[in-house]
């Protein structure tokens, strides 16, 4: 049996629904909230701020401190426990590599840029989401950065390769499934997060990344859109 | 060969493209990848001859040599005070920079300046690990008594201020209050109750509008309207 057309409709290469908004936390000083389908996830950036306890400083550079979260209520199934886990621990983590590349930290020695990211709720794709959401936010903190970052799963679906699968593509019961989160500088086209879950042939993973190098370039635009919007509606309101 | 591809007072954010070729230079904000040049935050463009910047639009306040700013006491030492600057770093005054008067050895500091005082200082050194030293002496410099204080973006002081002053000096004009504008986006502000309303309140509209034309006249309207009425 193949996988010959899609649970919702969407073609191979398209991905869910994506909306964009900057600027919603107005304590934060950098916010966002990137929604594909029915993944939502909002960041919100604080600093750079003092850091203590001490021992956890960095003369030479700031640093970087992500914190993943799945709200109780998040998942279509059971209640996520709340509080950390192994799991988010790991995003945590992942996250936090992927956003420091394009990160220019040294102007703020001592120091941490705090990112927390919340998910009210998934489907699949909630690291890639988050990574989204994190990286709008902390342009909008006005932290010196080299690029955005954008990321999308793609994966291989059965015989098919597709982009942006959701949770039944992931748990596809009638053959194998690769599930591959990939973020990226879309303008370097350079790779800082590559994971998988799966099994796939070496053509067709290269053959998944060129569908997620397009596709973030997509999410950068759709980032670049949010970014523009924040402060362009509040210099045309007036007018 | 050149090419400029956005506008003056263009948003650009990170990784845009805003420039092409060698003969154009890259100023703050941007960097140059190959041919191009490239926008290295969120920021506002700024074309000045063959150069391009960007103006944040957001960001903490990062200590700076010279600046003037509001500071709130947390502690008291030995040899000084430990400020709170409204950045990740902390400000040190010491005794010697504190006051003119003469202060005996083992004097009580917090005759001076308490824990919880905010005073007006200048900073007179940043070290590369941002260790910041401020000096009260110097015109203007000194606790603030009464009033209140209230937090603005630290980006948008040049806009409180105005050109030469031209704004904030306004603002004082049709409240009668007095204001002190830090550069660290801490601004204090002391009159009768009704105009320190009335000056926040403007502040704030600054704060909002404050990357629009033609906003001197705007605030001057809003005040003028803000005084007619019996203000709340």
């Amino acid at each position: 049996m193949t996988y010959k057309t899609r649970a919702d409709g969407r073609k191979f290469d398209e991905t869910r629904k994506i909306e964009a908004k900057v600027g919603i936390i107005p304590n934060a000083d950098g916010s966002a909230y990137f929604k594909i389908g029915n993944t939502w996830a909002y960041a919100a950036v604080y600093g750079p701020r003092n850091l203590h306890p001490k021992f956890l400083q960095d003369p030479s550079k700031g640093i970087l401190r992500c914190n993943y979260n799945m709200m109780p209520f998040s998942s279509s199934g059971e209640r996520v426990r709340p509080g950390g886990s192994r799991r988010s621990k790991e995003i945590s983590m992942v996250t936090e590599k992927a956003l420091l590349p394009v990160l220019d930290l040294v102007e703020y020695p001592n120091s941490v840029v705090d990112v927390f990211i919340e998910l009210p709720q998934t489907e699949a794709g909630s690291r890639c989401a988050g990574i989204c959401a994190a990286s709008m936010a902390l342009a909008d903190a006005g932290l010196a950065m080299k690029d955005l970052v954008a990321a999308i799963s793609v994966g291989r679906v059965d015989d098919k390769i597709v982009v942006d699968l959701n949770y039944l593509e992931e748990s596809y019961p009638d053959g194998p499934v690769a599930d591959i989160p990939v973020a990226m500088m879309p303008n370097q086209g350079k790779i800082t997060l590559l994971q998988m879950d799966g099994l796939i042939s070496k053509d067709n993973l290269k053959k998944a990344l060129e569908m997620a190098k397009k596709a973030c370039k997509d999410i950068y635009e759709i980032q670049k859109k949010a970014l523009k919007e924040k402060y362009r509606t509040e210099a045309e309101e007036q007018v | 060969m050149s090419e400029i591809k956005v506008k003056d007072k263009d948003i650009v954010v990170p990784g845009e493209v805003v420039a092409l070729g060698m003969d154009i230079f890259p100023g703050s904000g941007t960097y140059r990848e190959g041919e191009n040049i490239i926008s290295a935050r969120l920021g506002l463009v700024q074309i000045d001859g063959r150069t391009i910047k960007l103006i944040p639009l957001s960001g903490r306040y990062i200590p700076k040599k010279f600046d003037t700013i509001i500071c709130k006491v947390t502690d008291v030492s030995l040899n000084g005070w430990r400020l709170d600057t409204n950045s990740p770093y902390q400000a040190m005054l010491p005794m010697k920079e504190a006051t003119s008067q003469f202060i005996p050895r083992g004097a009580d500091l917090t005759q001076f300046y308490d824990i919880g005082d905010y005073i007006v200082c200048k900073i007179f050194n940043v070290t590369s690990q941002k260790l910041v030293d401020v000096t009260m002496r110097g015109v203007g410099l000194s606790k603030l008594k009464g009033g209140r204080t209230i937090q603005v973006e630290s980006n948008k002081v040049p806009r409180i201020v105005g050109k030469q002053g031209s704004m904030v000096s306004m603002i004082k004009d049709a409240t009668g209050c007095n204001i002190i504008v830090g550069q660290n986006g801490l601004v204090w502000i002391n009159g009768t109750p009704e105009n320190e309303l009335l000056a926040i309140k403007s502040i704030r509209k600054i704060e909002e509008e404050s990357h629009l034309s033609g906003l001197t006249d705007k605030i001057k309207e809003f005040l003028d309207n803000g005084k007619a009425k019996p203000s709340v």
